[in-house]
């Protein structure tokens, strides 16, 4: 099994603006890998770097054991992938879109157009696949650009931000379908949407100003993390003094204590004798990058 | 997996001219409107008799423009699309995408070479040595425009800037320079400003090769000369400057 390897990942562009800086990390490339941030944050910055389209100021990076600087050529034989804001062509159909790629890719003619189909087929996009993508829906387009990286031998896929501007039915469709896909290739995506990343990702990373500030399983990241429980109760119930942990935010009709195991059975064992509602539950995706990436993120 | 060059070219084709001549028609007569409509008002002033210089200047135009289209084609695949963003990390490489876009924009302007090349059949019978003299000189200024395009559109972020500048040097390149008449046309001291742009030289040579303008033996090698030496550096600028992979 092979491995995604960044060593001191460092990007300083032109306008002096820091964008990564020495970001070190590895995962296995199987399944789905969620980098979740801030806009800002880096992500998209860290994709193109491993998808070879942007060079870092300092650091290396390597895939299945190829070098993303030293070896590109090697490596674009077996990556693909969806940019941010990519569009499909307005003025080519969903089956020329995918075949075209396919061409681009140096597959011959005859293949490119049977994989084609084959691709549109597993997505359920035959009905549309004379229609040009100008006609189609937002969450059509996305499949089709889906389609098209998927028509391909590649391995490693990216998607920077796949399902971002979509309705929510449109981003479950697709959710279902990178669920699959992460069966049979690597798939690297970026995402802000927590929810996605908790739904999708075997692994997820957090990016905070250009650092990665955790990584791993969600259950990793869970034990990792500074507080395991979460304490909900109304605003105006009375807080009791806490010996470990914090109130985390104090927005949106209730009151989050996030604390350890211990504290939290502690509290919730004297709100019970008080007589206020609460709830208590691990801590989630959600509550964990907001208390790594700050509370201000929340209340925005 | 055996990958094949041929089908990476084809695939700018297809995209950049085919699949859109196919699904919206229309495209196939703009694109002749413009050389052929300097060709008919350069005929019709002349009363006939620039007739066939108006012609050759509609192949440098349609040739040159073709070239410079690729800036601002290539740039709205990049910037509206990400385009060259999938095509960057995919096994294909910058050259071959370039060869690709800019065969298409000769596919895209087939109509009108072809009207072009019919009309330079019929009423300047070309020899085989002007045909091969003629052929070169439309080779030299495509090269020279595909690189000033291909270059330019790797810079690009803006792709309303982009067709701004693109029909800025087709109206520099083409339009204003002596190619649809011969330069001895333009009183002094104007005629200097027009050395300024390399599709002069190429039209002197193209209008002294079917007789319609006389200069001598070594002004023909100097507009050669010329026309070569700015072909080079265009290449070798836009080899060595040209941004496939961002900074």
């Amino acid at each position: 099994m092979g491995e995604l390897e960044c060593k001191g990942l460092t990007k300083v562009y032109e306008d002096h603006r820091k964008a990564l800086e020495n970001v070190t990390f590895s995962v296995e490339t199987n399944g789905i890998f969620g980098l979740i941030g801030r806009n800002g944050a880096g992500k998209t910055t860290l994709i193109r770097i491993l998808a070879t389209e942007l060079q870092p100021t300092a650091g290396t990076a390597s895939i299945n054991g190829f070098d993303v600087l030293k070896q590109e050529g090697k490596l674009r034989e077996r990556i693909a992938i969806v940019p941010q804001e990519a569009r499909t062509i307005r003025w080519m159909t969903a089956k020329q879109s995918v075949m075209s790629y396919l061409l681009w890719r140096g597959y011959p003619y005859g293949d490119a157009k049977r994989l084609a189909d084959e691709s549109l087929g597993k997505l359920d996009l035959q009905e549309y696949a004379n229609v040009l993508t100008s006609r189609l829906s937002g969450g059509t387009k996305r499949k089709v650009l889906i389609a098209m990286v998927m028509a391909s031998e590649a391995e490693i896929i990216f998607l920077d931000e796949p399902t971002t501007g979509l309705d929510p039915i449109s981003r479950r469709e697709l959710w279902g379908i990178l669920r699959k896909l992460g069966k049979e290739r690597f798939i690297f995506l970026t995402t802000h949407y927590l929810e996605e990343a908790e739904e999708l990702a075997d692994k997820i990373g957090i990016l905070k100003d250009g650092q990665l500030v955790s990584v791993g399983a969600l259950s990793e990241i869970r034990k990792a993390s500074k507080y395991q429980y979460s304490i909900k109760l109304a605003l105006n119930a009375s807080i009791p003094p806490l010996t470990d942990g914090e109130v985390t935010t104090e927005a949106h009709g209730y009151t989050q204590i996030m604390t350890n195991e211990n504290e939290a059975f502690r509290l919730a064992k004297h709100l019970s004798e008080q007589g206020t509602r609460f709830s208590i539950n691990p801590v989630t995706l959600d509550d964990i990058f907001f208390l790594l990436v700050g509370q201000k993120a929340r209340d925005e | 997996m055996k990958r094949s060059k041929l089908s990476q070219i084809l695939a700018g084709v297809l995209v950049n001219a085919v699949y859109e001549m196919k699904n919206y028609p229309i495209v196939l007569i703009s694109t002749v409107i413009s050389p052929l409509s300097l060709l008919a008002v350069v005929t019709f002033v002349s009363k006939g008799a620039l007739f066939g210089t108006a012609i050759e200047g509609g192949l440098i135009m349609t040739f040159f423009s073709s070239g410079i289209a690729l800036q601002s084609d290539l740039s709205h695949l990049k910037n509206d699309f990400k385009l060259q963003d999938m095509i960057v990390s995919s096994p294909t490489s910058s050259r071959v995408y370039m060869s690709g876009m800019a065969l298409a924009e000769i596919v895209y302007s087939l109509p009108s070479i072809a009207i072009l090349i019919a009309l330079t059949g019929i009423y300047i019978h070309p020899s085989l040595l002007q045909i091969a003299i003629l052929s070169g000189v439309l080779l030299v200024m495509f090269a020279i425009s595909v690189a000033l395009g291909f270059m330019l559109s790797t810079f690009s972020a803006d792709v309303v800037q982009s067709y701004a500048f693109s029909r800025l040097l087709s109206l520099l390149f083409a339009t204003l320079p002596p190619v649809y008449y011969p330069i001895t046309y333009i009183p002094s001291p104007f005629n200097y400003f027009a050395y300024l742009s390399p599709t002069t030289y190429a039209a002197e040579i193209m209008h002294s090769a079917t007789g319609y303008l006389s200069i001598s033996f070594n002004m023909v090698v100097f507009d050669w000369a010329i026309l070569v030496g700015v072909c080079a550096i265009i290449l070798f600028i836009a080899v060595k400057k040209t941004r496939w992979k961002d900074v």
